[in-house]
């Protein structure tokens, strides 16, 4: 072999295995580090960059579904029924009438990243279970979503939180269909996947049923910080 | 100087690794791209199926590479890119190092740190993507490192690739040397100097040097 001189390409190779076991060890931290960084950028970003970054805008988009059927305004729908007095469909328009709630909390995945001071606006559960009355026997709450496939649970003593909304604006601006919108589910205290996107039904159930994530092995019960195995802070 | 001629420069097996890499990165990027750009995720949607394209094609991308150790040829670049030259290290501080002054080898440095780099990104995107895929009953904070590393390098990678199509695109005679194996012998002197001086006497009967002083 004519060509001698030093093996800088293995060397750039095994320094990148290195520093790629040293990054996902201390993954955790580091995607700790770079939201805080982060999010003061992207609250002031007017040009959307940001949200190109990996992480951008903090939230990471998900979804099991081939298709998000869309929503607008207009064609919004939010059936209520199940164990109430007086089962009806709200419009968009309908529940910006309701009496609103707004609060700002973090946003925490059960996969580690977390989204500090979202705020959030829209009608508490409470409140709209308030509107068409919960009938004797009437234990828990169950919500899909208009994309056929994800449901969620709450108690009836968990959906009548005052941190649990029926959101319609995030972030100052009304819920992006990438987010979930027009109307998604916002359960302050727990994992973000207890926070349903694209929310199409409200029933109100005499058992909790376990939701598509909790037939994965998801804790029903998704306290942040006191479930499934995870010690973050509290969001609330 | 001025040169007749043809040198061989990439074997058929050569191409072949080359091409296939080629295809099954594109795949990754495209659908990295649908899976992590949120106003693409929406407009494509199908994300089962977008996933499961990225996952078998990032398994694939090392085998082409894997196939090509096979080939001597091969084996042979692998050593050229691997070993960093004297003249490397000129290259690299060298303002003018288009110029051909510097008469380099058969890969530049560029070339040489381009394929390390890759090389070593592919081993790391493919640790961490399958802790992503496969490692659901793993500790949470090493799918959230793992996450984390596949996000950031997936964005050089990007960056790499593009600079990597970049360079082919301002030299069709580089890119008809990957298509076709053979190369201009007055291309070869001019950006690898070194290299077509030691191959000129390696294949005397395609390559002529009628008058090869500088």
């Amino acid at each position: 072999m004519e060509e001698l001189g030093k093996p800088i390409g293995r060397r750039i190779v095994l320094g990148m295995l290195g520093l790629g076991v040293v990054g996902v060890v201390t993954g955790r931290d580091l995607a700790d580090l770079e939201q805080r960084l982060l999010a003061p950028l992207q609250v002031r970003d007017p040009t959307g960059l940001t949200q190109l970054l990996p992480d951008g805008g903090g939230f990471r988009y998900y979804s099991v579904t081939s298709r998000i059927p869309t929503r607008t305004a207009v064609t919004y729908r939010l059936r209520v029924g199940g164990l109430v007095e007086r089962p009806e469909t709200f419009t968009l328009s309908d529940l910006h009438r309701l009496p609103q709630t707004a609060l700002t909390r973090d946003f925490q995945c059960v996969t580690g990243w977390r989204v500090r001071n979202v705020a959030w606006s829209g009608v508490a559960l409470a409140d709209l279970l308030e509107q068409v009355g919960v009938r004797p026997g009437a234990r828990a709450v169950q919500f899909t979503s208009f994309d056929g496939t994800y449901t969620e649970s709450l108690t009836l003593e968990q959906a009548r939180r005052r941190d649990v909304l029926v959101a319609t604006r995030m972030l100052g601006k009304p819920v992006t269909r990438e987010h979930g919108g027009p109307v998604r589910l916002y359960v302050a205290p727990m994992y973000g996947y207890k926070s349903l996107k694209w929310l199409g039904g409200i029933e109100v159930t005499d058992a909790v049923r376990p939701g598509y994530w909790e037939h994965r092995g998801y804790d029903v019960d998704a306290w942040v910080g006191r479930s499934n195995g995870q010690r973050d802070a509290p969001t609330a | 100087m001025s040169v007749d001629g043809v040198l061989s420069r990439f074997s058929r097996g050569e191409r072949w690794v080359h091409r296939a890499t080629g295809i099954l990165m594109g795949l990754c990027l495209l659908t990295a791209a649908v899976l992590y750009i949120g106003p693409l995720s929406i407009l494509v949607g199908r994300r089962p199926l977008i996933r499961t394209i990225h996952v078998y094609a990032g398994l694939a991308l090392p085998v082409p590479a894997l196939l090509g150790l096979g080939s001597a040829a091969f084996r042979a670049d692998l050593r050229r890119l691997n070993r960093f030259l004297p003249s490397d290290w000129a290259w690299l501080r060298d303002r003018q190092r288009r110029s051909g002054r510097i008469a380099v080898g058969k890969f530049n440095a560029g070339q040489k740190l381009n394929a390390s780099f890759i090389a070593g990104a592919m081993l790391v995107m493919l640790g961490t993507g399958l802790i992503m895929r496969y490692g659901a009953g793993g500790p949470l904070s090493l799918r959230t490192g793992a996450t984390l590393v596949h996000d950031w390098l997936a964005y050089a990678v990007a960056a790499m690739v593009i600079g990597h199509l970049w360079f082919a695109a301002r030299d069709p005679i580089a890119r008809d040397g990957m298509r076709t194996g053979d190369v201009p012998a007055s291309w070869a002197l001019r950006e690898h100097g070194a290299w077509a001086r030691a191959e000129a006497a390696d294949q005397p009967r395609t390559v002529n040097p009628r008058n090869s002083a500088e």
